[in-house]
């Protein structure tokens, strides 16, 4: 046994990954004398969290869901003969594993270090290949970095897909009429609610999002980076305030960059709360100190953008790729993903896209897979389907903005332009898996009201047009909707589509419209038969203890207002009077034996 | 109001600066206090309804003093999708408060947030900066319970 990585980001501190790591030093300590203990981000498979990985001299062994037993187990087995325990391993180098399927159709480029290095220790970040490229790139001139950019024909990651390369050469040319130097954003304001992308490589591997900032920033002669972090994040914006300051200490970051004359630092702006300041001029203004509510966008933030100079804003996972492409070139890149892009970066989509795949999914996590993968290779293939046998309902991508696909749609390639057209979008990478117990009315409701609560008010479709479609949808969703209301939802939808100032409000009605579009039958399941076929409206639905009934007790037992009764091993039954839906009985049922309808 | 004139200093009366400073303010007193404010407003020459207007807007500013253990309730997609607001209300019972309202005993602040990035072990509850994954109700009541006998 040579080396033990625990993974501590988020997800694994959720699972019990802190508990894991102090039991594991304490039988280190007992046990053995010479091992390096060290933390890792999430390498994705955060359905497995606790992940711990053992490196020996035979290769390398990742056990899951490690418990504090197990725990105690594998450090005295390793110890004892370095021999794996191979049932509870979840990857190894020469063994295969159950979990193997989940890697297969990824490819691994924004996310390459995250699970793998120690993302508070730069020299680990070094030893993986970073900073290679900076010093590259040092050698080059910008335009030559820029021609490299443009080739890859990467497209923004954060949602817009925005061409990189022509992002950057026109902040330049800006720059130069303007006679000012542009400036350099990082925008981790990662707001979609079921996306995590951007939090686990700031987590997992800060520097790589570093290095590919001053790479920019050379490119477009920027001396002024920022990076905009959500507060939400307090272990991303520590790993990052860490990660800057070691940077700096070795140069590579401050005043005359490695020798080369070049200046460069990067300010770090938290975030305090609003989903709107994604939106790039709603960021600009809330990095002054001000609230975030969006410009007209006639003027380009590349022309006129923070302090009103031309101005680069990409995302994370944009940055976290930009090392790459210049360490392995950009044909490389360019070959990566669907369409051709060697003409034009508008005709397809290069490249790799980091998704977060949850919900009623087997297999929970961040995967990283080349652009033109269709859905069902994503949920079947590497989600390892429906929990609990379910049904597969709908799969919901680029979050507020997005919308739901239905199963008639899983054959379709992930890329910016299909998903478009089908009436979701690419979004920032959240994917959640949805089945036949998900409502559909109630999840655009669920959009609507956040974006209600999201939306900044300056503009009138926006501001009202949320309030009345929440009104409308709590409506329907309480068995009091009405003939006409999807009529005056379709109404109000296209107003805002047409007037609303920002992205925000020109693409809230997505949610709903897709439920329509593809989930007619349920709005209509809601408003003439007064019923909610998924069992997910409080409203509409009433709970039964049926004939599985064991009389086993424990829903009586769990009951939080006593609404159950009934004598031990005969059926219960639940008193509808008292019952407040709050699904618990649902829930500790081990014999499927409550009936929600 | 010492530690409020060291948090204007650290970012050097910026007024570019003062969403930064509110929130350590917002840090050090759980929730932000109307003199804090004013000194903010002395010193960065932002006119006080600018910073009230930056107060209200932005969701981790509270102008209401805040219980000792913060509990978010995340209701982010995929939590909403595995039960989250079953949740809540299980915490509104036990806690006998709605979303945004402290306790009697000033221990707790009930939150509802959306999304804290830890949608993989859906449905999640964070208490101050302790998270918990795969939350079922049945947990809440031994849970309050370790957080009250701290406190205590």
């Amino acid at each position: 046994m040579k080396k033990i990585t625990i993974g501590l980001a988020s997800c694994g501190l959720a699972a019990g990954a802190g508990r894991i790591k102090n039991i594991i030093f304490k039988e280190i300590k007992a046990n053995v004398s010479e091992v390096d203990l060290m933390e890792t981000g999430c390498i994705g498979m955060c359905y497995n969290e606790p992940l711990v990985e053992v490196f020996t001299d035979k290769g390398r062994w990742l056990y899951g869901n490690v418990t504090e037993e197990k725990a105690k187990i594998i450090i005295e087995h390793h110890s004892k003969d370095d021999s794996p325990i191979i049932e509870w391993l979840v990857k190894a180098d020469e063994i295969e594993t159950e979990d193997d399927t989940f890697f297969q159709k990824q490819i691994k480029i924004a996310s390459r270090n995250c699970g793998i290095i120690d993302p508070t220790n730069i020299d680990d970040y070094i030893a993986a290949g970073g900073y290679k490229s900076l010093e590259k790139v040092l050698k080059m001139t910008p335009e030559d970095v820029i021609e490299e950019v443009k080739k890859s024909a990467i497209r923004g990651r954060g949602g817009g897909g925005f061409p990189t390369g022509i992002k950057w050469e026109s902040a330049i040319k800006a720059a130069k009429d303007k006679n000012v130097n542009p400036i350099l954003v990082c925008n981790a304001d990662e707001g979609d609610p079921g996306a995590f992308m951007d939090r686990n490589l700031l987590e997992s591997d800060p520097h790589s999002i570093i290095e590919g900032m001053i790479i920019g920033a050379f490119a477009i002669s920027s001396n002024e980076g920022y990076i905009y972090i959500r507060k939400e994040y307090p272990l991303a914006v520590e790993r990052i305030i860490n990660a800057l300051e070691q940077t700096r200490a070795k140069g590579f970051l401050g005043k005359n960059i490695l020798n080369s004359g070049f200046d460069f630092d990067i300010i770090i702006h938290r975030g305090a709360g609003a989903f709107v300041c994604g939106e790039s001029t709603a960021l600009m203004a809330s990095m002054q100190g001000k609230v975030g509510e969006p410009k007209v966008k006639y003027i380009h933030n590349v022309e006129s953008g923070f302090k009103g100079k031309p101005t680069v804003l990409n995302n994370v996972e944009t940055w976290a790729n930009i090392p790459v492409i210049i360490e392995k070139g950009a044909d490389w890149f360019a070959k990566i993903g669907s369409g051709d892009v060697s003409e034009n970066p508008w005709n397809g989509s290069s490249g790799t896209k980091v998704f977060s795949l949850v919900g009623k999914i087997n297999r929970t996590g961040l995967i990283e897979v080349p652009m033109g993968i269709t859905l069902r290779e994503i949920v079947y293939d590497i989600g390892g389907g429906i929990p609990k046998g379910r049904k597969f309902k709908a799969i919901q991508t680029g979050g507020p903005s997005g919308g739901c696909l239905p199963e008639s749609l899983l054959d379709s390639p992930v890329d910016f332009d299909t998903l478009t057209k089908a009436g979701s979008m690419m979004g920032s990478g959240g994917m959640i898996v949805m089945d036949d117990k998900t409502c559909m009315v109630d999840i655009a409701k669920y959009f609507i009201s956040f974006l209600k609560e999201e939306s900044c008010g300056k503009c009138t479709p926006c501001r009202e047009g949320l309030i009345a479609l929440d009104r409308i949808l709590k409506r329907i969703t309480n068995g009091k909707g009405r003939n006409g209301d999807m009529e005056l939802i379709e109404d109000i939808c296209a107003t805002m589509k047409i007037s609303s100032l920002c992205e925000l409000g020109k693409s809230a009605p997505n949610p709903i419209l897709s439920t329509i579009k593809y989930f007619r039958d349920e709005y209509e399941a809601h408003i003439k038969d007064k019923k909610c076929p998924a069992g997910v409206c409080k409203e509409l639905i009433s709970y039964s203890v049926n004939d599985n009934c064991t009389g086993c007790t424990i829903c009586a037992k769990k009951c939080p207002v006593n609404a159950i009764s009934g004598k031990v091993k005969e059926k219960h039954i639940i008193d509808p009077e008292l019952c407040i839906k709050c699904n618990v009985c649902y829930e500790v049922c081990k014999f499927d034996a409550i009936t929600v309808k | 109001m010492e530690k409020v004139d060291q948090i204007i200093e650290k970012w050097n009366s910026d007024p570019d600066f003062v969403i930064e400073m509110m929130q350590d303010i917002q840090d050090e007193f759980r929730y932000i206090p109307r003199e804090a404010l004013e000194e903010v407003t002395l010193q960065t020459k932002v006119p006080l309804a600018k910073l009230y207007h930056i107060a209200t807007f932005y969701k981790s500013f509270s102008l209401e003093p805040q219980g000792k253990y913060k509990i978010q309730v995340c209701t982010g997609t995929a939590c909403h999708v595995k039960g989250a607001p079953l949740i809540l209300d299980a915490f509104k019972r036990e806690l006998n408060i709605e979303i945004d309202e402290t306790t009697e005993d000033d221990n707790f602040t009930l939150e509802e947030v959306r999304c804290l990035g830890c949608c993989s072990l859906a449905p999640v509850v964070m208490i101050n900066n302790d998270i918990y994954g795969n939350f079922t109700s049945d947990k809440i009541k031994t849970i309050l319970k370790k957080y009250d006998e701290v406190a205590l």
